[in-house]
């Protein structure tokens, strides 16, 4: 297991490397350059050249790549020229609403996917697991922003029971908190659950078929005992495979949902800061949100050498 | 690329009973809807339609009659003109998108899993940079940077489908390699090109082109989600996406706005994914899994 994460540790650098590299370059795409995104309009010639020669673009490219990896290697992100609060203040004072949205997200999706699943894997080719099984398809076809003007109409325009936007720190008051972060959660989930409910059920009807559980039946053990804990055991693998996939789009799906809702998140701040050209602030942020996922890949990576002594040996 | 990762992950055969042969109903149906759409798209300008741009002030939300057949938006232009006009945005995005993907990721991947090697290492791992990205975001990064255009869009998200095609292509090519008729293909002399072109393309083809409209898909939706936001196509340029995000404004007055372009998207987003997946399953569902 060690000589595992060495391993997988020793793949990680580079890749995180690459990513910096490919984040750093990105911002050589703007026409023109920063200085000019900063001074405006009105911008003399020489004002420019002063600005950039301050901010150092008129050193060479592997230049400005060293020493800006060497500001963020120390924890310095650069600062907003908009609102001159740093990266990584924006970022940390942001990122719990957005992790908070997510783990809601993941429990009403697997809430909701993982007893679908088992329910249509006792009953497979029944009318019931033929409609879920179709269900689940056609809500793949549902993007995340359409679910949301839905929900938003449904529950906030027509009955009213829940407010579109706005937000409340846990710390403040949970139950106003909880109010308003349950549409988005909701929104997001309504995506994840075809997902899990899909890979489990398949997942779920091949275990089913296996002896051990002929054997539980035959021992005279509940049904209930057998579906949850032998009959789903064997599934956690997966369910660890699915999440791990699901990262990614859950981050995305976030950034939509938090800018629809007016959730204060990392999505937010991203698309907030795209649509003030706040660069400083879209560079940062599109870094840590990249190299989180990356480490978050890796854990997923870790997790699931842990559970199934297949992968660390041999070659999965 | 909403349901791009589900779809791979989805990919676990199910009972050899489940395994359809035949195209239902549904499958023909999805096929009628998208040659409507593209009908529609293709002869949009020789259609007797309202311009979807022309704002009418005096006409604001007004509801479907003979001149507007499905009313008009907030700024008073034709709301049937705009989801006309706004699927030829939603069909080239989504089109032209996954042919870059499907060209250079399809290309790499048949060499990665032909030449194996170094090669292979190289493409492998510069895939999993791209992949490092969560893909809206590296999506809206590189529009903010380059400024909004349809071009710009179509690039940058056909660029980032060239990992899934690659793995397709590749997953494909390695298990073709092994199989007869290469090696006596190789037995025969045959060169590196004509392996490639003559005996592994054709075989390698129907799973990437299955996957292909999975990807148009995906790539609908994205291109949707980003003009929603306002960070896709620049307006006056109708899309769906900016459509659902304009309708979301009068969300309690006109939530037909809203519902009409979501509609739409969301019966051809279905039709792609319907027969993207009947396709799969017809060329065995196991070429295409990762």
């Amino acid at each position: 297991m060690l000589g595992f994460v060495a391993r997988r540790l020793l793949y990680l650098v580079p890749v995180l490397v690459a990513v910096s590299l490919l984040t750093f370059l990105m911002a050589s795409l703007l026409p023109g350059d920063l200085a000019y995104v900063i001074l405006g309009d009105q911008a003399t010639p020489e004002k420019v050249e002063a600005l950039r020669h301050d901010m150092g673009l008129d050193q060479p490219v592997w230049w400005r790549y060293a020493s800006w990896l060497g500001h963020v290697l120390q924890g310095d992100f650069g600062r907003s020229f908009r609102t001159g609060q740093t990266v990584l203040q924006a970022v940390t004072e942001r990122l719990p609403v957005s992790i908070e949205l997510m783990l809601l997200a993941e429990i009403i999706g697997l809430a909701i996917g993982v007893p679908l699943a088992i329910a249509c894997a006792v009953r497979s080719g029944s009318a019931f697991d033929r409609f879920m099984t179709g269900s689940a398809f056609g809500m793949l076809s549902v993007p995340t922003f359409l679910s949301a003007i839905l929900l938003i109409y449904l529950f906030a325009v027509e009955l009213r029971w829940l407010p579109a936007t706005g937000y409340v720190p846990f710390g403040e008051d949970p139950v106003a908190n909880l109010r308003f972060m349950v549409l988005p959660a909701l929104t997001l989930a309504l995506a994840e659950w075809p997902g899990i409910m899909r890979v489990l059920r398949s997942d779920m009807i091949a275990t089913l078929q296996e002896d051990y559980i002929a054997l539980a039946k035959a021992k005279g053990l509940k049904a209930s005992r057998i579906l949850f804990v032998h009959a789903l055991k064997p599934s956690s693998l997966t369910l660890v495979t699915i999440t791990g996939i699901n990262i990614g789009r859950l981050i995305g799906g976030a950034l939509i949902v938090e800018t629809i809702f007016a959730l204060p998140g990392i999505g937010r701040l991203l698309v907030g800061s795209i649509y003030t050209r706040d660069l400083v602030i879209l560079q940062g942020v599109v870094l840590l949100v990249a190299a989180g996922f990356v480490i978050m890949n890796f854990i997923v990576d870790l997790l699931y050498a842990a559970l199934d002594p297949r992968i660390r040996h041999g070659h999965a | 690329m909403a349901t791009l990762e589900l779809s791979i992950g989805g990919e676990i055969p199910v009972t050899s009973a489940r395994r359809k042969r035949r195209l239902g109903p549904l499958f023909w149906a999805a096929i009628c809807w998208m040659v409507l759409v593209f009908a529609a798209a293709i002869l949009a300008n020789l259609l007797p339609l309202p311009s979807p741009t022309d704002m009418d002030m005096l006409e604001r939300r007004a509801p479907a009659s003979w001149a507007h057949w499905l009313g008009t938006d907030g700024l008073g232009r034709d709301e049937l003109a705009r989801l006309i006009y706004g699927a030829r945005i939603s069909l080239i995005v989504g089109l032209c998108a996954p042919i870059i993907g499907i060209t250079i990721g399809g290309t790499l991947g048949m060499l990665a899993g032909y030449f194996r090697g170094r090669f292979e290492s190289i493409v492998v791992g510069s895939m999993d940079v791209l992949l490092a990205f969560p893909p809206l975001i590296l999506v809206l990064a590189v529009t903010a940077y380059l400024g909004q255009s349809v071009l710009y869009l179509t690039c940058i998200i056909g660029v980032l489908g060239v990992p899934a095609f690659m793995r397709v292509a590749r997953a494909a090519t390695l298990t073709l390699v092994r199989r007869e008729f290469v090696i006596a293909a190789q037995a025969l002399g045959a060169t590196h090109t004509r392996i490639l072109l003559r005996e592994l393309l054709p075989n390698v083809f129907l799973p990437l082109l299955a996957f292909f409209l999975l990807l148009v898909a995906v790539t609908i939706v994205v291109e949707g989600a980003l003009s929603f936001l306002g960070l896709g196509v620049p307006p006056p340029i109708s899309s769906w996406g900016s459509m659902i995000g304009e309708g979301r404004e009068s969300l309690e007055v006109a939530p037909r706005l809203a519902f009409m372009p979501a509609t739409v998207m969301f019966l051809t987003v279905l039709s792609f994914n319907l027969v993207g997946d009947a396709l799969r399953t017809l060329t065995d569902p196991r070429q295409g899994a990762l």
